[in-house]
């Protein structure tokens, strides 16, 4: 059991990572309490992708000086392993689009607060619901 | 090429000009925050990018799949987008909802929105619509997610615009902003499993590989988090929460592009991913449609619309009936045969004009009389019977009534059914039919019988910017009615391709 959990460490973080991330989520009636656990949610999806990239005893992709100008490049090649960058290239875009989305809820949530003066969950049904009475619905 | 009608240069990268014209006016736009001319930057794009389709269209038909490589880089290592006959329709429809409800825009946004952020609104627009068009078109699996979540800001944003007339629109983007960006992670989770298992990332190189692996764990793990992270963003049943206070609090303009093209979008990725990327022959996709896409349809068309006959909001009943309606086309998805897709995308299409036409004709009434309450339209068929009658075309399609669209997909719905021996498939979509009835002749008798309140003020002329779009989806909610072929071979064509795609290429 320890040994299998062992060998796959990084998978048993992210899947607690986007356990209490997606939980946070659900369960908390504070509306930036939920901006961060959509966060850790996304961050442990950050943490899949460099975790399927990583190749055990690969390089860095990068070549070395005198391979790039073209010296010993067969003898390189024929044993070098790197580790795959494409993944680490999707999460730079994907942690792009997490910031934009954080920032966008975020300027919600203050507007919100200017609407409501609160950013309860329940406070700002109640506020709703008394608006909607006093309209007559 | 010989079916262009534009200049070879343009035509060559007419496949990503859609995408990119209106993202650069976007920029433009902010750094210009003029109301008058980003309405006119926005007509001219979104007219721009309906030639696009057109023109993807006709190669679509002349040469069978366009490939567009990004950059020059071949595919499957560079970004390739591919357009085939799905997808094209697709674009199209964008495109064509894109113009009608520009020309909207102008009188609806000068009501709803104060001066100072028409420029920023309209920018917010452009995002949203370029983001779409690059959903639609793009052939690689992760820059779908990118420009998933482009459109998705947008809309974020767009939605929230509505706090200016109640606040409740704020809440509304924050909880339609937080469920879009769980869809959109589960999406990408997919899609990491799909990497893992097949190391690429070209939807047509993930098709051909995943293929060769029945019964792969990693490979149905991913196809079970693409159809929850994209069936959040297209509403499917029990993942509709966002929707109706979407729908009900955003400005007028937003939900008749929203209605018409967002969820549209998301259940063409559905459509994708099921038949195209994945093998549907494999036993476990046939499984799942049987097994959990086509009951969740029938609970959504049943009990969505059961939901809407109890709303007193007009643009929240007809929202949960948008949530019916996709499991319509979700039924058409879930039988699993040509001519079951095929009746869906039918009633894709068919649904935007009626809902595009329902919406505006709301719009109408709110800018007119600035009621939003089915209780305040009393008398408004008499005070304004070119809108009502309008709307009524537009509801009566909305049930199906011979004549119009609505009755041609649900006969083709029904038709595909019986094809495949579901009679109680059949059953439900009479059943939902007749809930529409009920939700549709609450508001009808309301706005025709019911006489005026007195002491109402008509606080302006609805104006022909308003009335021509409107016109022109009523007309097509008829004339495709009578005439079918057209829309119905559109239907077939996208259905082949989207089922013969692995076998073709």
């Amino acid at each position: 059991m320890v040994e299998l959990l062992a060998d796959r460490f990084n998978y048993a973080v992210i899947i607690v990572l986007m356990m209490v991330g997606l939980y946070a989520v659900i369960a908390s009636a504070n509306l930036v309490k939920r901006l961060v656990g959509l966060t850790i949610f996304q961050t442990s999806v950050f943490l899949l992708y460099i975790t399927i990239g990583k190749v055990f005893g690969g390089e860095p992709p990068i070549l070395p000086g005198d391979v790039a100008h073209g010296y010993h490049a067969e003898d390189h090649f024929s044993h070098a392993v790197y580790s795959n960058p494409l993944p680490h290239v999707l999460i730079l875009t994907a942690i792009v689009v997490g910031v934009a989305t954080l920032a966008m809820g975020l300027a919600l949530v203050v507007r919100i607060r200017e609407a409501y003066g609160t950013i309860e969950d329940v406070e700002i049904s109640d506020a709703d619901y008394s608006s909607e009475v006093e309209r007559g619905a | 090429m010989d079916a262009s009608f534009l200049p070879a240069a343009l035509a060559a990268h007419a496949p990503v000009l859609g995408v990119v014209v209106p993202l650069f006016m976007a920029a433009v736009l902010v750094a210009v925050p003029n109301g008058r001319f980003a309405w006119g930057v926005v007509l001219a794009s979104t007219v721009f990018a309906l030639f696009i389709a057109f023109e993807l269209v006709a190669q679509t038909r002349l040469s069978g799949v366009v490939s567009y490589q990004l950059g020059g880089w071949a595919p499957p290592h560079g970004i390739e987008f591919r357009i085939d006959e799905l997808n094209s329709v697709i674009v199209l429809l964008i495109g064509a909802m894109g113009v009608l409800s520009a020309i909207f825009a102008l009188p609806s946004v000068a009501d709803e929105i104060s001066p100072g952020k028409r420029g920023l609104f309209y920018a917010a627009f452009l995002v949203c619509f370029s983001g779409l068009n690059g959903v639609a078109l793009t052939g690689d699996a992760f820059n779908l997610f990118v420009f998933l979540e482009i459109s998705s800001l947008g809309t974020y944003a767009l939605v929230a615009m509505g706090h200016q007339n109640d606040r409740q629109a704020l809440t509304a983007s924050f909880n339609y902003l937080v469920m879009g960006t769980i869809g959109a992670t589960f999406f990408v989770i997919g899609v990491g499993f799909l990497y893992m298992a097949t190391g690429t990332l070209n939807m047509a190189d993930i098709a051909r590989i995943v293929v060769d692996m029945p019964g792969n764990r990693v490979v149905e793990i991913a196809f079970a988090f693409i159809l929850v992270g994209v069936g959040l963003k297209a509403a499917l049943f029990p993942l509709h929460l966002w929707l109706p206070s979407a729908y009900s609090f955003a400005p007028n303009f937003v939900t008749v592009f929203l209605a018409t093209t967002a969820t549209k979008v998301a259940f063409y990725v559905i459509i994708r991913f099921m038949f195209d990327v994945f093998d549907p022959q494999s036993a476990f996709v046939m499984m799942s449609l049987t097994w959990v896409v086509m009951p969740l349809a029938i609970a959504g068309m049943i009990l969505a619309s059961a939901q809407a006959i109890f709303q007193t909001d007009a643009r929240r009943l007809l929202a949960y009936s948008s949530v019916a309606q996709v499991g319509y086309m979700m039924l058409g998805l879930g039988m699993g045969t040509a001519i079951g897709v095929s009746a869906g995308v039918l009633h894709l299409l068919n649904h935007a004009l009626m809902k595009g036409a329902l919406f505006m004709a709301l719009g109408a009434f709110a800018y007119s009389y600035g009621v939003r309450r089915i209780s305040d339209f009393r008398g408004l068929g008499q005070a304004l019977p070119g809108v009502a009658a309008a709307f009524t075309i537009g509801a009566l399609s909305l049930i199906g009534v011979p004549f119009t669209v609505g009755f041609v997909s649900k006969f083709y719905l029904v038709q595909a059914a019986l094809a495949n021996g579901w009679w109680w498939a059949v059953a439900a979509i009479v059943f939902s039919s007749v809930l529409a009835v009920f939700y549709v002749y609450r508001i009808l008798v309301v706005m025709w019988v019911h006489p005026a309140p007195e002491g109402r003020e008509r606080i302006r002329p609805v104006p022909l910017m308003i009335l021509v779009p409107l016109w022109i989806l009523v007309a097509a909610n008829i004339y495709f009615g009578v005439h079918a072929d057209f829309m119905v071979d559109l239907a077939n064509a996208a259905a082949q391709a989207a089922i013969n795609a692995e076998a073709g290429s």
